[in-house]
Protein backbone atom coordinates (compact mmCIF):
# COMPACT_ATOMS: atom_id res chain seq x y z
CA UNK A 1 0.00 0.00 0.00
CA UNK A 2 2.66 2.08 0.92
CA UNK A 3 4.67 1.57 -2.28
CA UNK A 4 1.91 2.02 -4.66
CA UNK A 5 1.15 5.49 -2.49
CA UNK A 6 4.69 6.52 -3.08
CA UNK A 7 4.59 5.70 -6.87
CA UNK A 8 1.44 7.92 -7.42
CA UNK A 9 3.02 10.66 -5.92
CA UNK A 10 5.70 10.46 -8.30
CA UNK A 11 3.40 9.88 -11.01
CA UNK A 12 1.51 12.93 -10.04
CA UNK A 13 4.47 14.87 -9.97
CA UNK A 14 5.87 13.55 -12.90
CA UNK A 15 2.71 14.38 -14.95
CA UNK A 16 2.76 18.19 -13.73
CA UNK A 17 5.99 18.88 -15.30
CA UNK A 18 5.53 16.82 -18.20
CA UNK A 19 2.64 18.79 -18.71
CA UNK A 20 4.77 22.11 -18.87
CA UNK A 21 7.23 20.20 -20.96
CA UNK A 22 4.37 19.50 -23.53
CA UNK A 23 3.59 22.62 -23.39
CA UNK A 24 6.75 24.27 -24.41
CA UNK A 25 7.36 21.85 -26.94
CA UNK A 26 4.02 22.17 -28.96
CA UNK A 27 6.45 25.40 -30.41
CA UNK A 28 8.91 23.12 -31.28
CA UNK A 29 7.12 21.34 -33.05
CA UNK A 30 4.97 23.47 -34.78
CA UNK A 31 7.93 25.03 -36.15
CA UNK A 32 9.51 22.32 -37.45
CA UNK A 33 6.58 21.13 -38.99
CA UNK A 34 6.08 24.15 -40.83
CA UNK A 35 9.74 24.88 -41.94
CA UNK A 36 11.61 21.83 -40.68
CA UNK A 37 13.50 24.10 -38.39
CA UNK A 38 14.49 23.82 -34.87
CA UNK A 39 13.74 27.66 -32.88
CA UNK A 40 16.60 27.41 -30.77
CA UNK A 41 15.10 30.69 -29.03
CA UNK A 42 11.86 29.27 -27.83
CA UNK A 43 13.39 28.56 -24.21
CA UNK A 44 14.37 32.53 -24.12
CA UNK A 45 10.48 33.03 -25.31
CA UNK A 46 9.68 31.03 -22.32
CA UNK A 47 12.10 31.96 -19.58
CA UNK A 48 10.64 35.77 -21.05
CA UNK A 49 7.11 34.86 -20.57
CA UNK A 50 8.20 34.27 -16.91
CA UNK A 51 9.65 37.43 -16.37
CA UNK A 52 6.78 39.58 -17.80
CA UNK A 53 4.36 37.65 -15.63
CA UNK A 54 6.39 38.37 -12.96
CA UNK A 55 6.40 42.04 -13.38
CA UNK A 56 2.73 41.71 -14.16
CA UNK A 57 2.15 40.43 -10.83
CA UNK A 58 4.40 42.46 -8.69
CA UNK A 59 2.90 45.98 -10.52
CA UNK A 60 -0.68 44.63 -9.97
CA UNK A 61 0.78 43.81 -5.95
CA UNK A 62 1.86 47.71 -6.18
CA UNK A 63 -1.19 48.81 -6.89
CA UNK A 64 -2.71 47.17 -4.36
CA UNK A 65 -5.20 44.52 -6.32
CA UNK A 66 -4.83 41.08 -5.33
CA UNK A 67 -7.92 39.24 -5.64
CA UNK A 68 -6.13 36.06 -7.08
CA UNK A 69 -8.55 35.33 -10.12
CA UNK A 70 -8.03 38.90 -11.74
CA UNK A 71 -4.00 38.84 -10.84
CA UNK A 72 -3.77 35.36 -12.79
CA UNK A 73 -5.21 36.59 -16.02
CA UNK A 74 -3.63 39.77 -16.41
CA UNK A 75 -0.43 38.09 -15.84
CA UNK A 76 -1.35 35.15 -18.33
CA UNK A 77 -2.28 37.47 -20.67
CA UNK A 78 0.81 39.83 -20.11
CA UNK A 79 2.83 37.16 -20.43
CA UNK A 80 1.18 35.68 -23.83
CA UNK A 81 1.38 39.05 -25.32
CA UNK A 82 5.09 39.39 -25.04
CA UNK A 83 6.05 36.03 -25.40
CA UNK A 84 4.07 36.26 -28.68
CA UNK A 85 5.64 39.25 -29.99
CA UNK A 86 8.66 38.07 -29.01
CA UNK A 87 7.83 34.53 -30.94
CA UNK A 88 7.09 37.03 -33.88
CA UNK A 89 9.97 39.31 -34.34
CA UNK A 90 12.21 35.98 -33.90
CA UNK A 91 11.23 34.72 -37.12
CA UNK A 92 11.36 38.03 -38.53
CA UNK A 93 14.80 38.75 -37.44
CA UNK A 94 16.35 35.27 -37.45
CA UNK A 95 14.44 33.03 -40.03
CA UNK A 96 12.71 34.97 -42.74
CA UNK A 97 15.74 36.61 -43.89
CA UNK A 98 17.55 33.47 -44.49
CA UNK A 99 14.72 31.08 -44.88
CA UNK A 100 15.95 29.13 -47.99
CA UNK A 101 19.40 29.20 -47.45
CA UNK A 102 21.48 26.34 -45.91
CA UNK A 103 20.10 24.77 -42.89
CA UNK A 104 22.69 25.51 -40.75
CA UNK A 105 22.39 29.55 -41.30
CA UNK A 106 19.14 29.86 -39.44
CA UNK A 107 20.08 27.31 -37.05
CA UNK A 108 22.69 29.60 -35.84
CA UNK A 109 20.61 33.06 -36.51
CA UNK A 110 18.44 31.00 -33.86
CA UNK A 111 20.91 30.28 -31.85
CA UNK A 112 22.39 33.65 -31.74
CA UNK A 113 18.84 35.28 -31.46
CA UNK A 114 18.48 33.15 -27.74
CA UNK A 115 22.00 33.68 -26.82
CA UNK A 116 21.24 37.95 -27.15
CA UNK A 117 17.71 37.55 -25.26
CA UNK A 118 19.46 35.55 -22.58
CA UNK A 119 22.01 38.42 -22.12
CA UNK A 120 19.31 41.13 -22.68
CA UNK A 121 17.09 39.79 -19.67
CA UNK A 122 20.70 39.46 -17.42
CA UNK A 123 20.90 43.49 -18.39
CA UNK A 124 17.49 44.31 -17.41
CA UNK A 125 16.90 42.31 -14.65
CA UNK A 126 20.05 40.96 -12.51
CA UNK A 127 21.63 37.48 -13.03
CA UNK A 128 20.28 36.34 -9.84
CA UNK A 129 17.42 34.41 -8.90
CA UNK A 130 14.44 36.61 -8.31
CA UNK A 131 11.63 34.74 -5.78
CA UNK A 132 8.21 34.65 -7.64
CA UNK A 133 5.44 34.44 -5.69
CA UNK A 134 3.21 31.21 -5.26
CA UNK A 135 -0.03 32.62 -5.69
CA UNK A 136 -2.32 29.50 -5.10
CA UNK A 137 -1.03 27.82 -2.01
CA UNK A 138 -2.09 24.64 -0.18
CA UNK A 139 -3.54 21.07 -1.48
CA UNK A 140 -4.89 18.22 -0.66
CA UNK A 141 -3.64 15.39 1.62
CA UNK A 142 -4.79 11.68 1.40
CA UNK A 143 -3.72 8.98 3.31
CA UNK A 144 -3.18 7.95 6.96
CA UNK A 145 -1.72 10.24 9.52
CA UNK A 146 1.36 7.52 10.72
CA UNK A 147 2.44 6.80 7.36
CA UNK A 148 2.99 7.83 3.74
CA UNK A 149 0.59 10.48 2.64
CA UNK A 150 0.21 11.76 -1.19
CA UNK A 151 -0.19 14.91 -1.36
CA UNK A 152 -1.14 17.36 -4.29
CA UNK A 153 -0.94 21.19 -4.17
CA UNK A 154 -3.53 23.70 -6.00
CA UNK A 155 -0.96 24.52 -7.82
CA UNK A 156 -0.39 21.19 -9.43
CA UNK A 157 -3.90 20.78 -10.28
CA UNK A 158 -4.14 24.04 -11.92
CA UNK A 159 -0.63 23.32 -13.71
CA UNK A 160 -2.23 19.95 -14.80
CA UNK A 161 -5.86 21.63 -16.10
CA UNK A 162 -4.44 24.77 -17.70
CA UNK A 163 -2.59 22.32 -19.82
CA UNK A 164 -5.50 20.46 -20.25
CA UNK A 165 -7.44 23.21 -21.91
CA UNK A 166 -4.93 24.75 -23.76
CA UNK A 167 -4.32 21.41 -25.57
CA UNK A 168 -7.65 21.10 -26.51
CA UNK A 169 -7.94 24.76 -27.55
CA UNK A 170 -5.12 24.08 -29.64
CA UNK A 171 -6.17 20.57 -31.30
CA UNK A 172 -9.89 22.24 -31.82
CA UNK A 173 -7.60 25.20 -33.56
CA UNK A 174 -5.64 23.42 -35.71
CA UNK A 175 -8.91 21.01 -36.67
CA UNK A 176 -11.43 23.02 -36.85
CA UNK A 177 -10.10 26.48 -37.60
CA UNK A 178 -9.44 28.13 -40.99
CA UNK A 179 -6.12 29.00 -39.80
CA UNK A 180 -5.34 26.06 -38.11
CA UNK A 181 -6.16 24.25 -41.95
CA UNK A 182 -3.95 26.71 -43.35
CA UNK A 183 -1.60 25.76 -40.90
CA UNK A 184 -1.65 21.45 -41.70
CA UNK A 185 -1.32 22.52 -45.89
CA UNK A 186 1.72 24.45 -45.51
CA UNK A 187 3.39 21.97 -43.18
CA UNK A 188 2.24 19.59 -45.99
CA UNK A 189 3.39 21.51 -49.00
CA UNK A 190 4.30 25.02 -48.63
CA UNK A 191 4.82 25.45 -52.21
CA UNK A 192 1.41 24.58 -53.14
CA UNK A 193 -0.10 26.04 -50.05
CA UNK A 194 1.86 29.45 -51.72
CA UNK A 195 0.28 29.15 -55.24
CA UNK A 196 -3.45 28.40 -54.09
CA UNK A 197 -2.86 31.81 -52.99
CA UNK A 198 -2.65 31.18 -49.47
CA UNK A 199 -0.09 33.81 -47.45
CA UNK A 200 2.32 31.33 -46.43
CA UNK A 201 4.60 34.34 -44.50
CA UNK A 202 1.27 34.97 -42.27
CA UNK A 203 1.10 31.41 -41.20
CA UNK A 204 4.63 31.08 -40.27
CA UNK A 205 4.12 33.67 -37.85
CA UNK A 206 1.29 32.25 -36.88
CA UNK A 207 2.85 28.82 -35.66
CA UNK A 208 5.92 31.12 -34.22
CA UNK A 209 2.98 33.52 -32.06
CA UNK A 210 0.99 30.35 -31.13
CA UNK A 211 3.81 27.95 -30.24
CA UNK A 212 5.05 31.42 -27.85
CA UNK A 213 1.58 31.93 -26.14
CA UNK A 214 1.76 28.29 -25.45
CA UNK A 215 5.28 28.82 -23.79
CA UNK A 216 4.57 31.74 -21.99
CA UNK A 217 1.12 30.13 -20.26
CA UNK A 218 4.05 27.51 -19.00
CA UNK A 219 6.58 30.23 -17.85
CA UNK A 220 4.27 31.59 -15.65
CA UNK A 221 2.77 27.73 -14.22
CA UNK A 222 6.60 26.97 -13.85
CA UNK A 223 7.61 30.18 -12.31
CA UNK A 224 4.56 29.24 -9.16
CA UNK A 225 5.59 26.09 -9.18
CA UNK A 226 9.26 26.25 -8.64
CA UNK A 227 8.96 29.75 -7.00
CA UNK A 228 12.10 31.41 -8.54
CA UNK A 229 13.38 32.36 -11.72
CA UNK A 230 16.55 33.72 -13.17
CA UNK A 231 17.78 34.31 -16.63
CA UNK A 232 19.23 30.75 -17.84
CA UNK A 233 15.52 29.92 -16.39
CA UNK A 234 14.65 28.94 -20.18
CA UNK A 235 17.68 27.22 -21.07
CA UNK A 236 17.17 23.83 -19.53
CA UNK A 237 13.46 23.77 -19.65
CA UNK A 238 13.93 24.77 -23.52
CA UNK A 239 16.47 21.29 -23.69
CA UNK A 240 14.12 19.36 -22.04
CA UNK A 241 11.31 20.33 -23.93
CA UNK A 242 13.02 19.76 -27.30
CA UNK A 243 13.73 16.44 -25.63
CA UNK A 244 10.02 15.86 -25.30
CA UNK A 245 9.09 16.89 -28.66
CA UNK A 246 12.21 14.88 -30.75
CA UNK A 247 10.66 11.65 -28.16
CA UNK A 248 7.30 12.14 -29.58
CA UNK A 249 8.24 12.13 -32.89
CA UNK A 250 8.66 16.28 -33.95
CA UNK A 251 5.95 17.97 -36.35
CA UNK A 252 3.32 15.95 -34.31
CA UNK A 253 1.45 18.00 -32.03
CA UNK A 254 0.08 14.61 -30.28
CA UNK A 255 3.32 13.37 -30.01
CA UNK A 256 4.56 16.48 -28.33
CA UNK A 257 2.05 16.05 -25.36
CA UNK A 258 2.79 12.34 -25.57
CA UNK A 259 6.60 13.09 -25.44
CA UNK A 260 6.29 15.79 -22.55
CA UNK A 261 4.17 13.30 -19.88
CA UNK A 262 6.55 10.43 -20.84
CA UNK A 263 9.50 12.41 -19.92
CA UNK A 264 8.01 14.50 -17.09
CA UNK A 265 6.99 10.83 -15.44
CA UNK A 266 10.58 9.20 -16.09
CA UNK A 267 12.51 12.11 -14.50
CA UNK A 268 9.96 12.10 -11.18
CA UNK A 269 10.03 8.30 -11.05
CA UNK A 270 13.98 8.64 -11.19
CA UNK A 271 14.28 11.28 -9.04
CA UNK A 272 11.94 9.02 -6.69
CA UNK A 273 13.26 6.04 -6.80
CA UNK A 274 16.88 6.55 -7.52
CA UNK A 275 18.31 9.89 -7.04
CA UNK A 276 17.32 13.40 -8.27
CA UNK A 277 21.03 14.03 -9.70
CA UNK A 278 20.17 10.80 -12.35
CA UNK A 279 17.07 12.63 -13.82
CA UNK A 280 19.00 13.96 -16.39
CA UNK A 281 20.73 11.17 -17.23
CA UNK A 282 17.72 8.85 -17.41
CA UNK A 283 15.67 11.69 -19.66
CA UNK A 284 18.50 12.33 -22.58
CA UNK A 285 19.19 8.42 -21.94
CA UNK A 286 15.63 8.06 -22.69
CA UNK A 287 16.12 10.00 -26.61
CA UNK A 288 19.20 8.15 -27.12
CA UNK A 289 17.62 5.14 -26.73
CA UNK A 290 14.67 6.06 -29.10
CA UNK A 291 16.44 7.42 -31.40
CA UNK A 292 17.83 4.37 -31.77
CA UNK A 293 15.12 2.22 -31.82
CA UNK A 294 12.50 4.77 -33.79
CA UNK A 295 14.31 7.27 -35.45
CA UNK A 296 10.99 9.35 -36.08
CA UNK A 297 10.13 9.70 -32.29
CA UNK A 298 6.89 7.68 -31.24
CA UNK A 299 4.30 9.06 -33.61
CA UNK A 300 6.53 10.50 -35.94
CA UNK A 301 5.28 9.78 -39.43
CA UNK A 302 8.45 8.71 -41.37
CA UNK A 303 8.76 11.20 -44.72
CA UNK A 304 8.02 8.62 -47.52
CA UNK A 305 9.55 10.14 -51.07
CA UNK A 306 6.70 9.01 -53.80
CA UNK A 307 9.32 8.10 -57.02
CA UNK B 1 -6.29 38.27 -71.45
CA UNK B 2 -2.68 36.40 -70.92
CA UNK B 3 0.04 37.72 -72.84
CA UNK B 4 3.71 36.65 -73.03
CA UNK B 5 6.68 38.48 -74.54
CA UNK B 6 10.45 37.29 -75.75
CA UNK B 7 10.38 35.52 -72.21
CA UNK B 8 13.77 33.91 -71.82
CA UNK B 9 15.01 32.25 -68.61
CA UNK B 10 18.32 31.34 -67.89
CA UNK B 11 20.12 29.13 -65.46
CA UNK B 12 23.86 29.64 -65.80
CA UNK B 13 24.73 29.06 -69.04
CA UNK B 14 21.92 27.54 -70.07
CA UNK B 15 19.36 29.12 -71.95
CA UNK B 16 16.35 26.82 -71.57
CA UNK B 17 13.55 29.34 -72.84
CA UNK B 18 14.62 31.80 -75.91
CA UNK B 19 12.28 34.55 -76.64
CA UNK B 20 9.08 33.05 -76.26
CA UNK B 21 5.98 34.66 -76.85
CA UNK B 22 2.18 33.55 -76.75
CA UNK B 23 -1.14 34.74 -76.07
CA UNK B 24 -4.52 33.93 -74.74
CA UNK B 25 -7.36 35.54 -74.97
CA UNK B 26 -10.87 34.86 -73.06
CA UNK B 27 -12.56 31.66 -73.24
CA UNK B 28 -9.88 30.06 -75.29
CA UNK B 29 -7.35 26.57 -74.25
CA UNK B 30 -4.24 27.73 -75.57
CA UNK B 31 -1.78 24.63 -75.59
CA UNK B 32 1.98 24.20 -75.24
CA UNK B 33 3.42 21.27 -76.81
CA UNK B 34 7.08 19.98 -77.69
CA UNK B 35 9.66 17.33 -77.12
CA UNK B 36 11.07 16.28 -74.01
CA UNK B 37 13.18 18.94 -72.47
CA UNK B 38 11.97 21.88 -74.60
CA UNK B 39 11.41 24.15 -72.02
CA UNK B 40 7.39 24.01 -71.76
CA UNK B 41 7.23 23.51 -68.06
CA UNK B 42 9.75 26.30 -67.47
CA UNK B 43 7.62 28.58 -69.34
CA UNK B 44 4.48 27.65 -67.31
CA UNK B 45 6.82 28.22 -63.88
CA UNK B 46 7.98 31.58 -64.91
CA UNK B 47 4.02 32.56 -65.48
CA UNK B 48 3.09 30.63 -62.32
CA UNK B 49 5.63 33.31 -60.36
CA UNK B 50 7.88 29.97 -59.55
CA UNK B 51 11.04 31.39 -61.65
CA UNK B 52 11.77 34.64 -62.13
CA UNK B 53 12.24 35.27 -66.00
CA UNK B 54 15.64 36.25 -67.06
CA UNK B 55 14.17 38.32 -69.72
CA UNK B 56 10.99 39.23 -71.32
CA UNK B 57 7.74 40.33 -70.43
CA UNK B 58 4.46 38.46 -69.01
CA UNK B 59 1.11 40.49 -69.03
CA UNK B 60 -1.88 39.71 -67.01
CA UNK B 61 -4.80 41.13 -67.92
CA UNK B 62 -2.47 44.37 -68.48
CA UNK B 63 -0.22 44.19 -65.18
CA UNK B 64 2.90 43.00 -65.54
CA UNK B 65 3.43 39.63 -63.10
CA UNK B 66 7.03 38.68 -63.97
CA UNK B 67 8.68 38.29 -60.79
CA UNK B 68 5.76 38.70 -58.41
CA UNK B 69 5.48 36.30 -55.71
CA UNK B 70 3.54 33.18 -56.69
CA UNK B 71 0.58 34.14 -53.84
CA UNK B 72 0.39 37.40 -55.38
CA UNK B 73 -0.19 35.66 -59.13
CA UNK B 74 -2.69 33.23 -58.46
CA UNK B 75 -5.00 35.83 -56.09
CA UNK B 76 -5.34 37.40 -59.82
CA UNK B 77 -6.56 34.81 -61.12
CA UNK B 78 -4.08 32.31 -62.72
CA UNK B 79 -3.86 28.82 -61.19
CA UNK B 80 -1.61 25.88 -62.08
CA UNK B 81 -1.26 21.91 -61.67
CA UNK B 82 2.14 20.30 -61.40
CA UNK B 83 3.15 17.42 -63.43
CA UNK B 84 2.97 15.22 -60.65
CA UNK B 85 -0.12 15.36 -58.66
CA UNK B 86 0.58 17.94 -55.50
CA UNK B 87 -2.37 17.21 -53.03
CA UNK B 88 -2.46 17.91 -49.31
CA UNK B 89 -2.32 14.22 -48.95
CA UNK B 90 -2.72 14.00 -45.42
CA UNK B 91 -6.08 16.21 -45.24
CA UNK B 92 -9.36 15.18 -46.54
CA UNK B 93 -10.59 15.67 -50.17
CA UNK B 94 -13.11 18.35 -49.11
CA UNK B 95 -10.52 19.97 -46.70
CA UNK B 96 -8.57 20.33 -49.55
CA UNK B 97 -10.91 22.21 -51.12
CA UNK B 98 -11.83 24.46 -48.31
CA UNK B 99 -8.07 25.65 -47.73
CA UNK B 100 -8.01 26.24 -51.59
CA UNK B 101 -10.41 28.95 -50.40
CA UNK B 102 -8.82 30.30 -47.39
CA UNK B 103 -8.01 33.79 -49.19
CA UNK B 104 -11.49 34.01 -50.01
CA UNK B 105 -12.71 34.00 -46.29
CA UNK B 106 -12.51 36.90 -43.69
CA UNK B 107 -8.98 36.94 -42.37
CA UNK B 108 -9.82 38.11 -39.33
CA UNK B 109 -8.99 36.04 -36.41
CA UNK B 110 -11.27 37.73 -33.81
CA UNK B 111 -14.64 36.91 -35.88
CA UNK B 112 -13.08 33.47 -36.41
CA UNK B 113 -13.28 32.99 -32.53
CA UNK B 114 -16.27 34.34 -31.97
CA UNK B 115 -18.00 32.44 -35.01
CA UNK B 116 -19.68 35.73 -36.13
CA UNK B 117 -22.93 35.29 -38.25
CA UNK B 118 -21.02 36.73 -41.28
CA UNK B 119 -18.00 34.14 -40.64
CA UNK B 120 -20.06 31.56 -40.49
CA UNK B 121 -22.03 32.26 -43.56
CA UNK B 122 -18.60 32.48 -45.44
CA UNK B 123 -17.67 29.02 -44.37
CA UNK B 124 -21.04 28.03 -45.37
CA UNK B 125 -20.91 29.55 -48.72
CA UNK B 126 -16.89 28.09 -49.20
CA UNK B 127 -18.19 24.74 -48.15
CA UNK B 128 -21.10 24.59 -50.41
CA UNK B 129 -18.34 25.56 -53.36
CA UNK B 130 -16.55 22.22 -52.39
CA UNK B 131 -19.44 20.03 -52.32
CA UNK B 132 -20.77 21.66 -55.73
CA UNK B 133 -17.02 21.06 -57.58
CA UNK B 134 -16.67 17.11 -55.32
CA UNK B 135 -20.11 16.72 -57.49
CA UNK B 136 -19.20 18.12 -60.76
CA UNK B 137 -15.85 15.66 -60.68
CA UNK B 138 -17.61 13.29 -58.90
CA UNK B 139 -15.66 12.64 -55.31
CA UNK B 140 -18.57 13.53 -53.71
CA UNK B 141 -19.03 10.37 -51.75
CA UNK B 142 -14.94 10.60 -51.16
CA UNK B 143 -15.18 13.80 -49.40
CA UNK B 144 -14.24 12.79 -45.90
CA UNK B 145 -11.39 10.30 -47.01
CA UNK B 146 -7.84 11.35 -46.94
CA UNK B 147 -6.74 12.92 -50.11
CA UNK B 148 -3.35 10.63 -50.27
CA UNK B 149 -5.73 7.40 -50.58
CA UNK B 150 -7.81 8.28 -53.93
CA UNK B 151 -6.78 7.03 -56.88
CA UNK B 152 -4.37 8.16 -59.33
CA UNK B 153 -7.19 9.34 -61.62
CA UNK B 154 -9.22 10.65 -58.59
CA UNK B 155 -6.75 12.73 -57.63
CA UNK B 156 -5.91 14.25 -60.83
CA UNK B 157 -9.71 14.95 -60.51
CA UNK B 158 -9.62 16.85 -57.22
CA UNK B 159 -6.72 18.69 -58.42
CA UNK B 160 -8.54 20.91 -60.85
CA UNK B 161 -11.65 20.78 -58.87
CA UNK B 162 -8.87 22.68 -56.09
CA UNK B 163 -7.87 25.46 -58.72
CA UNK B 164 -11.67 25.48 -59.83
CA UNK B 165 -12.47 26.50 -56.31
CA UNK B 166 -10.46 29.42 -56.26
CA UNK B 167 -12.58 30.69 -59.34
CA UNK B 168 -9.54 31.29 -61.54
CA UNK B 169 -9.79 33.45 -64.75
CA UNK B 170 -6.79 31.52 -66.38
CA UNK B 171 -6.03 27.88 -65.89
CA UNK B 172 -2.79 26.19 -66.17
CA UNK B 173 -2.66 22.55 -66.74
CA UNK B 174 0.64 21.11 -66.78
CA UNK B 175 0.14 17.59 -68.30
CA UNK B 176 -2.84 16.57 -66.54
CA UNK B 177 -3.33 13.57 -68.69
CA UNK B 178 -0.46 11.90 -67.47
CA UNK B 179 -0.89 8.64 -66.30
CA UNK B 180 -4.38 8.34 -67.05
CA UNK B 181 -6.13 5.67 -69.20
CA UNK B 182 -7.65 6.10 -72.19
CA UNK B 183 -10.85 6.44 -70.86
CA UNK B 184 -10.21 8.56 -68.13
CA UNK B 185 -8.03 11.23 -70.67
CA UNK B 186 -11.87 11.39 -72.62
CA UNK B 187 -13.41 11.85 -69.39
CA UNK B 188 -10.63 15.00 -68.71
CA UNK B 189 -10.94 16.17 -72.23
CA UNK B 190 -14.54 16.56 -71.27
CA UNK B 191 -13.82 18.40 -68.21
CA UNK B 192 -11.88 20.77 -69.63
CA UNK B 193 -13.83 21.53 -72.67
CA UNK B 194 -16.50 22.27 -69.73
CA UNK B 195 -14.57 24.32 -67.94
CA UNK B 196 -13.95 26.44 -70.47
CA UNK B 197 -17.78 26.63 -72.02
CA UNK B 198 -19.39 26.48 -68.86
CA UNK B 199 -17.37 28.50 -66.67
CA UNK B 200 -15.80 30.99 -68.53
CA UNK B 201 -12.24 30.16 -67.71
CA UNK B 202 -9.38 30.00 -69.97
CA UNK B 203 -6.57 27.29 -70.49
CA UNK B 204 -3.47 26.68 -70.86
CA UNK B 205 -2.42 23.46 -71.64
CA UNK B 206 1.19 21.37 -71.49
CA UNK B 207 0.17 18.05 -72.63
CA UNK B 208 2.02 15.17 -74.80
CA UNK B 209 -1.20 13.18 -75.32
CA UNK B 210 -1.82 14.78 -79.16
CA UNK B 211 -5.14 12.95 -79.36
CA UNK B 212 -6.11 15.27 -76.34
CA UNK B 213 -4.49 18.47 -77.65
CA UNK B 214 -5.64 18.21 -81.57
CA UNK B 215 -9.39 17.62 -80.08
CA UNK B 216 -9.82 20.49 -77.27
CA UNK B 217 -7.19 23.26 -78.17
CA UNK B 218 -8.08 26.14 -80.33
CA UNK B 219 -4.65 27.27 -80.26
CA UNK B 220 -1.39 25.70 -80.33
CA UNK B 221 2.17 26.80 -79.39
CA UNK B 222 5.11 24.74 -80.51
CA UNK B 223 8.69 24.86 -78.61
CA UNK B 224 11.34 22.97 -79.72
CA UNK B 225 14.60 22.94 -77.57
CA UNK B 226 13.58 26.53 -76.08
CA UNK B 227 12.82 28.54 -78.84
CA UNK B 228 9.16 29.06 -80.52
CA UNK B 229 9.03 26.45 -83.41
CA UNK B 230 5.18 27.41 -84.84
CA UNK B 231 1.91 28.49 -83.65
CA UNK B 232 -1.47 28.43 -85.11
CA UNK B 233 -4.99 26.50 -85.41
CA UNK B 234 -4.67 22.36 -84.22
CA UNK B 235 -5.18 21.95 -88.25
CA UNK B 236 -2.15 24.35 -89.37
CA UNK B 237 0.57 22.63 -87.09
CA UNK B 238 -0.75 19.07 -87.90
CA UNK B 239 0.43 20.34 -91.60
CA UNK B 240 3.20 22.11 -90.38
CA UNK B 241 6.65 20.94 -91.96
CA UNK B 242 8.63 22.15 -89.19
CA UNK B 243 6.58 20.65 -86.68
CA UNK B 244 6.71 17.37 -88.31
CA UNK B 245 10.76 17.42 -88.38
CA UNK B 246 11.12 18.35 -84.99
CA UNK B 247 8.55 15.31 -83.84
CA UNK B 248 9.45 12.80 -86.41
CA UNK B 249 12.88 13.82 -87.06
CA UNK B 250 14.71 14.65 -91.23
CA UNK B 251 12.88 12.40 -92.97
Amino acid sequence: MQDLLYFSQQLINGLTIGSTYALIAIGYTMVYGIIGMINFAHGEIYMIGAYTALIAITGLAALGIAWLPLVLIVALVCAMIVSSSMGWAVERVAYRPVRGRHRLIPLISAIGMSIFLQNYVHLAQGSRNIGFPALIEGGFRFGAADSFQISISYIQITIFLTTLVCMTLLSLFISRSRIGRACRAVSQDLGMANLLGIDTNRIISATFVIGAALAAVAGLLLGMYYGSIDPLFGFIAGLKAFTAAVLGGIGSIPGAMLGGLILGVAESMTSGYLSGEYKDVVSFGLLILILLFKPTGLLGKPEVEKI
Amino acid sequence: MLEVQNLSMRFGGLLAVDQVSLDVKEHEIVSIIGPNGAGKTTVFNCMSGFYKPSDGKILFEGGEVQGKPDYKISRLGMVRTFQHVRLFNRMTVVENLLVAQHRHLNTNLLSGLLKTPNYRAREQKSLDRASYWLKRVGLLDLANVDAGNLAYGQQRRLEIARCMVTEPKLLMLDEPAAGLNPSETRALNQLIVSLKEDYNVSVVLIEHDMSLVMDISDRINVINQGRPLASGTPDEIRNNDDVIKAYLGEA
